[in-house]
């Protein structure tokens, strides 16, 4: 899996990790970016890890752009993926699925729509193989996350299930995108999870909600108060299913200022993982409920 | 006098009007991009010719002004698209410092040349930074007002000037250039265009494309030229079903994608920061105030140039500003 670099204009350097996607792919990418960032290369003004790339922005009259390639190449050079650790956060992120908004939503746009006869979540399921929409809830809720990329708008997390491919749940888009989503809908296209930060357009299949704010620029919540957009590229995600009357109580408290989002920190090791993927998320998700 | 005073009251706010100024960065890994006037040499241009600093907060006018009365005298500047200052009803020349009196109203006429002008007041446009900048990016609702473009009733704050310029003082020759209506936008290739079959990695740079209705601070997106074919291939896992997807990835500033083939789109200032379509090549960042120029039904080709001659245009751009500073310093 080598690297292949190419120049996004006079200003960017585009670093593809893999053609596909995959946890490796990711991870390296991850390790890369979180090397360049501690070497802090003068110039250097943005690091993007993305899922199986990443792309930084450079003043190629700071450092020149073979200069920016050959830091690049030597920091791939550098990374041992059979002995590197990250360390991160587990987050549990509260969803009501099949709620009535996306739902309401999802019939508007239903000619746009692979299957106009059945929601979301009942084609999602059937095209995974799954009996029904509980046992597809069951899946997408069942093993964590990692968040592979934070981007298309502000706050955005795109995420990726670490389970093994066979196991890895997988939608199209709708035929045409939406011009509407709800805020915080949490979606689905081809193998990589969202949630939708802000209302607006989106072409992601709809499976529910959650009432925790992700992207807040008035920062009001506990947890925005670092930062206006919550996730970074390697938080790791665990969705729980939640009751209609726990998401109004939630709601409730965001209105507030009293929610509480559960964060706890957590080191996670790329061959440990891949050695035994069931056992290890066992263990990563154990650390949720350590107090 | 305070300057807490409102001292601009919209009255009516034009097509497209935000506040802008360089742009923030550092935020692109989480999904927030720079932002800033399109024009950013016009953004120096008009706040150089006020006295300001070069990177303070402007009005960036799309195609049609706004209409503003100045309840205190200013001092203002238009630059960048062709877009004729009115006060009180009087025409005002372009690129030229300008008194406005108090009670005022400052109104444009329709715009003849370009497609974005500054304007700048004395003082800068005086809104809070949020991540070190005043720029509005409207997709996430922050900076400049409230998050937003101008509505009727809005009241701006101007901040105090920093020195006193005369009225009058205005770019010449080549500094004060009116935009071309048809532009030769100047294309580093790479990304994905390896993924482009041979005779569409040829036509994209012979052909003329048209400027489409959906061409704003997000991305421009054109027509005409022939279709696009990218090569056939099993998409790998990860990527969607149509040639023209990737496993979703980042956008540079000035990327070129063709979704389906269909219709490129260039990505600016307010780009969405990553998605699933592969992009062709880059425009080069000396070309990138042409691309905010340009009004729809407008023409433009690619050119295919080396990054040595990328390197050479971002020079040139430079040595332009430093003749700006050099005339109003």
């Amino acid at each position: 899996m080598s690297v292949r670099y190419t120049y996004g204009g006079d200003e960017f350097i585009f670093a593809e990790i893999s053609e596909s996607m995959s946890l490796a792919a990711f991870f390296k990418g991850m390790a890369i970016t979180r090397a360049l960032r501690e070497r802090a290369v003068p110039g250097v003004s943005e690091i993007c890890p993305a899922n199986a790339s990443y792309q930084i922005r450079y003043d190629p009259e700071q450092v020149a752009p073979e200069a920016m390639l050959a830091i690049l190449r030597e920091l791939e050079a550098a990374i041992d993926l059979d002995n590197l650790t990250l360390d991160t956060r587990i987050i549990e992120v509260p969803v009501l699925y099949n709620d009535p908004w996306t739902h309401e939503t999802l019939m508007r746009f239903r000619e746009r729509h692979q299957d106009p006869a059945s929601t979301d979540l009942e084609y999602a399921a059937r095209i995974n193989g799954y009996a029904g929409i509980d046992e597809f809830i069951g899946a997408h809720s069942g093993a964590p996350w990692f968040v592979s990329m934070v981007g298309f708008v502000a706050g955005l997390p795109f995420m990726f299930q670490m389970v093994e491919r066979e196991r890895q749940l997988e939608v199209p888009k709708y035929l045409r995108p939406r011009t509407d989503t709800p805020k915080h809908t949490v979606g689905h296209g081809g193998c990589f999870a969202c949630i939708y930060s802000v209302r607006g357009a989106g072409g992601y299949q709809m499976f529910g909600v959650t009432p925790a704010p992700i992207f807040e620029p008035a920062q009001r919540q506990a947890h925005l108060r670092d930062s206006m957009v919550f996730f970074r590229p390697g938080d790791i995600v665990k969705f729980k299913p939640i009751t209609r009357a726990e998401y109004d109580t939630a709601v409730a408290e965001v209105e507030a200022g009293t929610f509480q989002l559960r964060i706890r920190p957590v080191s996670f090791s790329l061959s440990e993982f891949l050695a035994a993927p069931s056992q290890y998320n066992a263990r990563l998700l154990e650390t949720l409920h350590v107090a | 006098m305070s300057h807490d005073a409102p001292l601009i009251e919209v009255i009516k706010p034009g097509l497209a009007t935000s506040v802008q100024d360089r742009g923030r960065q550092g935020h692109y890994h989480l999904g927030i991009p720079p932002s800033g006037a399109l024009d950013q040499f016009a953004l120096a241009a008009a706040n150089l010719l006020v006295g300001n600093a070069e990177d303070a907060a402007v009005l960036e006018c799309t195609l049609l002004g706004p209409t503003l009365r100045f309840e205190r005298a200013a001092l203002i500047a238009v630059t960048g698209a062709t877009m004729v200052p009115k006060i009180d009803g009087q025409a005002q020349a372009c690129n030229t410092a300008l008194a406005v009196p108090a009670g005022a109203t400052l109104s444009f006429d329709f715009v003849q040349a370009g497609a974005r002008a500054c304007l700048a007041i004395a003082g800068g446009i005086d809104v809070p930074e949020v991540l070190g900048s005043r720029s509005t990016y409207t997709l996430g609702a922050i900076g400049g007002l409230e998050g937003r473009r101008l509505q009727p009733g809005d009241r701006l704050r101007v901040g105090p000037p920093r020195r006193r310029v005369r009225a009058g003082l205005a770019l010449a020759g080549e500094l004060a250039a009116p935009c071309p209506k048809e532009q030769v936008l100047r294309v580093l290739p790479g990304l994905y265009d390896h993924r482009l079959a041979p005779e569409s990695a040829a036509s994209f740079y012979e052909d003329s494309w048209t400027v489409t209705s959906e061409a704003d601070r997000i991305g421009y997106r054109y027509k005409k030229g022939r279709p696009l074919r990218f090569q056939p291939r099993e998409q790998p896992f990860g990527a969607g079903a149509d040639p023209s997807n990737i496993v979703d990835a980042c956008y540079p500033i000035g990327s070129i994608q063709v979704p389906a083939g269909v219709e490129p789109i260039i990505l600016h200032r307010d780009a969405v920061s990553g998605g699933g379509y592969a992009m062709i090549g880059t425009v080069i960042s000396a070309d990138l105030d042409k691309v905010g120029q340009m009004q729809p039904n407008q023409q433009a080709r690619f050119e295919r140039v080396s990054m040595e001659a990328a390197l050479q245009a971002r020079k040139d751009y430079r040595a332009r500003l430093e003749r700006l500073r050099a005339a109003l310093g």
